[in-house]
């Protein structure tokens, strides 16, 4: 699809727009950080946990990602976001916490506290 | 009927079996046996008490109601032990409520990101970099869509220019007006570059904005080309980003199909198309001209200016080049207006800098700050001091291209200004920090070696130059460096500085210039008492064994790769300094601190 | 019908050195671009190809070789089926990238810039991957790992045929 005037890009905003909203609202989302860096520190063997652990269960949830969020230090990050709920963001997560995490948070909604960095929030 | 004392609850969900729940129950009931006590406590298999399967294996001691939580077998011996015969609570296997979402601190409330302001990396670590929706619902494009339908390009570069915004790649020139020198450039066609060559070793600002949010970078080239009145535009890209190579591509390709990049952009009459290229190897072309050289398929070889690219660029066209940061501000600045922009920073330096704070510090990371930050707040609010606990005692900002500011001038506001005054420069924004075990005149001949290999050798200030400072600089390392070494190498450093053609060549002194200026008495005391003060320049190590604390463990003799070390067992050991290769693989293993290094 | 006189690895490089030289007829500023491609083809510039590259954009010879040779990318000799760079970057070098380098040496028996001899790796340094806040790093073809110590080296390599 081309858009090709002003009020094409302002439509497609305004659906982009609501359909986060209502995505939020319904699904539950868990983002990787896959930056240089994230894969480097072993994120795509988290991203592929994780992908496995839902198909497992047959649990419903968006898997994405997004880029480096700055904390170098901390990488692999993974992001989980409840429907409706807050973002939160877990740090040096390895294949082997994220059935913790799929169980804990994604399901009962029990934040792993040993893992949490912190709850996410535009800086 | 059997009176029995305790119940013993133990989880036989899916989950709790999974993660061994069957062996916590078969040790219960051994250790049960054990202590006689299998008559008085019955052990009960549950069903799933949903909702803590997390918590799994679960262990539940009634008549008390103790909840245990992620019990092993391991743990059993001891919950028996204590709870059952002595009654006392094993605290530490006991259920906490899981932390309520406001006791969880938010990001602004840690200290990574209390004192940071993301502005060119507002989208870094939120948006899917791959899907140009995410861009849009965060009002991406909107500004390219105001610049072409409601200013001129006169008026866009206004904008810019109160501003104050300034080049982020290191020279710090205002932005603006190498944009408005590009417009006035007669001739129809224009070019315009985003740099994103990241060659300082210690940056990868650009990398991650590139990999996080590439269509900030594109939208500000666009809004850039129709402010100089370009319709094409490149990107050099360095090849060793391959994954930023790939997400631009992948971020330009969306843009064509939305009609957002191309021709006649949204019916405005604008076009606009951009191609990348990607870079082979050579920091020489971080500099303009070569980079523009490179382009066009040639050595990348700087050339002398004027003309300037503004004038005469690539292809001998009128050009503009900026950086990947400079370029994701842009987009900010037209939606939030100038003003907002420069509220931040200081008078000269307005806005916030992006820094890839590395070394010796606890938290390496990407931070963004306003400028007017201190390098402590950094280094030890954002960063969280040195790794380890260890003394602070420079940094180096900007790169090869920049310089070491030692650790009396931390407190030193990052600014441009400020920095070129304390000897260094903002260049691209890499901040490596040190600490004690750093050798000054080690590091100094680490960048020169790095320049040195990566002048091109048009110039000879820069060929022959850098390659003698380098010469002399190993010399010191090895332990021969002579008494005139420090002045030859100052003269040499202002030559280069004064003379080179480019600004490779032009700055490439400066890590040397400004460790003489500020550690003098290391390269001293490696020149005339032959000692590395930071223990790192190997020749100027000797090690030796402290026969008072050496036990004869024989832990030294056995790590020693050149078999220099001799002793017998339990009688102090003794190390042969013709055969120590001065590998202080015995400094590190010994646990007695015998080993002496000086 | 062919009696076969090139292995039919050779006939399929030629094939995508064709394709290469159609995708880029008539762009400008080409000849980088076309190196690349050629030496992904190849897996490094061999001298008739340098020609080949030379005689389809008109170019003198010299001009084609003094490009190759001034970029730290293009390779005039034949590579290992596997690069392994270690970064000596500043943050890897204040945080003991040359502990890796000196054991990566030491575990693959060659040096800077060299080749093992049964072509399985060649090793490289590099100034900069850019995963500082990892540091210290290696990159093995395009995988990258972090925070390294120089007992993990052997486990990585393994992975590599």
């Amino acid at each position: 699809m081309k858009l090709t005037s002003r009020e094409d890009l302002k439509k497609l905003r305004e659906e982009t727009k609501a359909l986060v909203a209502a995505r939020s609202a319904e699904e539950t989302k868990i983002i990787v950080g896959m930056g240089t860096c994230g894969i480097a520190a072993g994120a795509g063997e988290v991203m592929n946990a994780i992908l496995e652990e839902l198909n497992k269960r047959n649990i419903k949830a968006t898997v994405t990602q997004t880029g480096c969020i700055g904390m170098c230090e901390k990488e692999p990050l993974v992001d989980v976001q409840r429907p409706g709920g807050n973002r939160f963001t877990y740090g040096k997560v390895k294949p082997s916490d994220v059935p913790r995490i799929i169980s804990g948070h994604v399901l009962h909604g029990n934040i792993v506290e040993d893992l949490v960095v912190a709850r996410f929030e535009e800086v | 009927m059997q009176l029995v004392r305790a119940h013993i609850l133990v989880c036989g969900g899916t989950e709790c079996t999974s993660s061994g729940s069957k062996q916590v129950q078969d040790a219960l009931a051994k250790e049960l046996e054990k202590h006689k006590l299998d008559k008085e406590v019955k052990i009960v298999e549950t069903d799933c008490h949903d909702g803590f399967c997390e918590m799994g294996p679960l262990v539940i001691v009634y008549p008390e109601g103790t909840f245990y939580v992620r019990v092993k077998a391991e743990d059993v011996p001891e919950i028996v032990e204590e709870h059952l015969l002595k009654g006392r609570i094993v605290s530490r296997l006991l259920y906490k409520a899981p932390a309520t979402e406001e006791q969880i601190p938010g990001y602004k409330e840690t200290d990574f990101y209390k004192k940071q302001q993301r502005v060119a990396l507002r989208n870094c670590g939120i948006i899917n970099p791959e899907v140009i929706q995410e861009y849009i619902a965060r009002d991406g494009y909107g500004s390219l869509e105001k610049v072409l339908f409601e200013m001129t390009p006169e008026q866009v570069i206004d904008e810019i220019k109160r501003s104050g915004l300034r080049g982020r790649g290191g020279g710090g020139f205002p932005t603006g007006m190498k944009w408005e020198f590009c417009r006035r450039s007669p001739g129809d066609m224009k070019y315009i570059i985003c740099n994103a060559d990241e060659g300082d070793p210690g940056a990868f600002m650009d990398r991650s904005v590139l990999e996080g949010d590439p269509h900030s970078v594109i939208e500000g080239m666009a809004i850039g080309a129709y402010a100089i009145g370009a319709r094409e535009g490149y990107i050099y890209c360095r090849a060793e980003y391959p994954l930023a190579i790939k997400r631009l591509k992948i971020a330009i390709a969306q843009a064509e199909e939305l009609g957002l990049l191309g021709e006649n952009i949204l019916g405005s009459g604008f076009s606009f198309d951009l191609h990348i290229k990607e870079g082979a190897g050579a920091f020489v072309c971080g500099e303009e001209t070569a980079l523009m050289a490179s382009i066009e398929g040639r050595r990348g070889m700087p050339r002398v200016r004027p003309p300037f690219p503004a004038q005469s660029g690539l292809w001998g066209k009128p050009s503009n080049i900026n950086n990947v940061e400079t370029f994701a501000n842009v987009p900010v600045i037209i939606k939030r207006g100038a003003e907002w922009f420069a509220s931040m920073g200081t008078e000269k330096s307005k806005g916030t800098k992006v820094f890839a704070l590395t070394g010796k510090v606890n938290n390496t990371g990407l931070v963004e700050v306003p400028m007017g930050i201190t390098l402590r707040e950094i280094i030890f609010d954002i960063g969280g001091g040195i790794v380890g606990g260890k003394k602070f005692k420079g940094v180096q900002i900007g790169g090869p291209s920049g310089g070491c500011i030692p650790a009396q001038l931390i407190d030193t506001p990052v600014d441009y200004e400020s920095l070129i005054a304390a000897g260094a420069m903002m260049g691209s924004g890499g901040l490596v920090v040190m600490d004690e075990t750093t050798c000054m005149v080690d590091l100094a001949r680490f960048f020169l070696n790095f320049t040195q290999s990566e002048s091109c050798g048009k110039c000879t200030p820069c060929r022959e130059g850098t390659k003698r400072m380098l010469e002399i600089l190993t010399r010191i390392c090895n332990g021969e460096g002579v008494p005139e070494d420090i002045e030859t190498l100052e003269r040499l450093g202002r030559v280069i500085k004064n003379t080179a053609l480019c600004g490779l060549g032009n700055t490439a002194p400066n890590p040397v210039l400004s460790t003489l200026r500020y550690f003098r008495h290391e390269y001293e005391a490696h020149i005339f008492e032959k000692r590395c003060p930071a223990h790192v320049c190997t020749a100027l190590l000797v090690y030796s064994i402290d026969e008072e604390k050496c036990t004869g463990c024989g832990r030294c003799l056995r790590a020693c790769p050149a078999g220099a070390i001799t002793g017998e067992k339990k009688e102090p050991h003794k190390i042969d300094p013709e055969k120590c290769i001065k590998c202080g693989s015995c400094f590190d293993v010994c646990k007695q601190g015998a080993i002496i290094r000086l | 019908m062919s009696s076969c006189a090139q292995p039919a690895e050779d006939v399929q490089k030629e094939k995508e050195l064709l394709e290469l030289f159609e995708k880029w007829r008539g762009v400008k500023g080409a000849l980088i671009p076309i190196l690349q491609g050629a030496q992904a083809i190849y897996g490094y510039l061999p001298k008739d190809v340098i020609l080949r590259i030379s005689r389809e954009l008109k170019l003198p010879p010299s001009r084609v070789y003094g490009v190759a040779t001034f970029y730290a990318q293009f390779h005039l000799k034949p590579r290992g089926r596997n690069i392994v760079r270690v970064c000596l970057g500043t943050a890897c070098h204040v945080r003991g990238g040359a502990k890796i380098f000196e054991k990566m040496q030491k575990e693959l028996g060659i040096g800077n810039g060299d080749t093992t001899e049964d072509l399985r790796y060649t090793l490289e340094t590099v100034a900069c991957l850019g995963c500082c806040g990892l540091s210290p790093v290696i990159m093995v073809n395009d995988d990258t790992y972090g925070r390294l110590t120089p007992d993990k080296l052997k486990g990585i390599l393994d992975n590599y045929q």
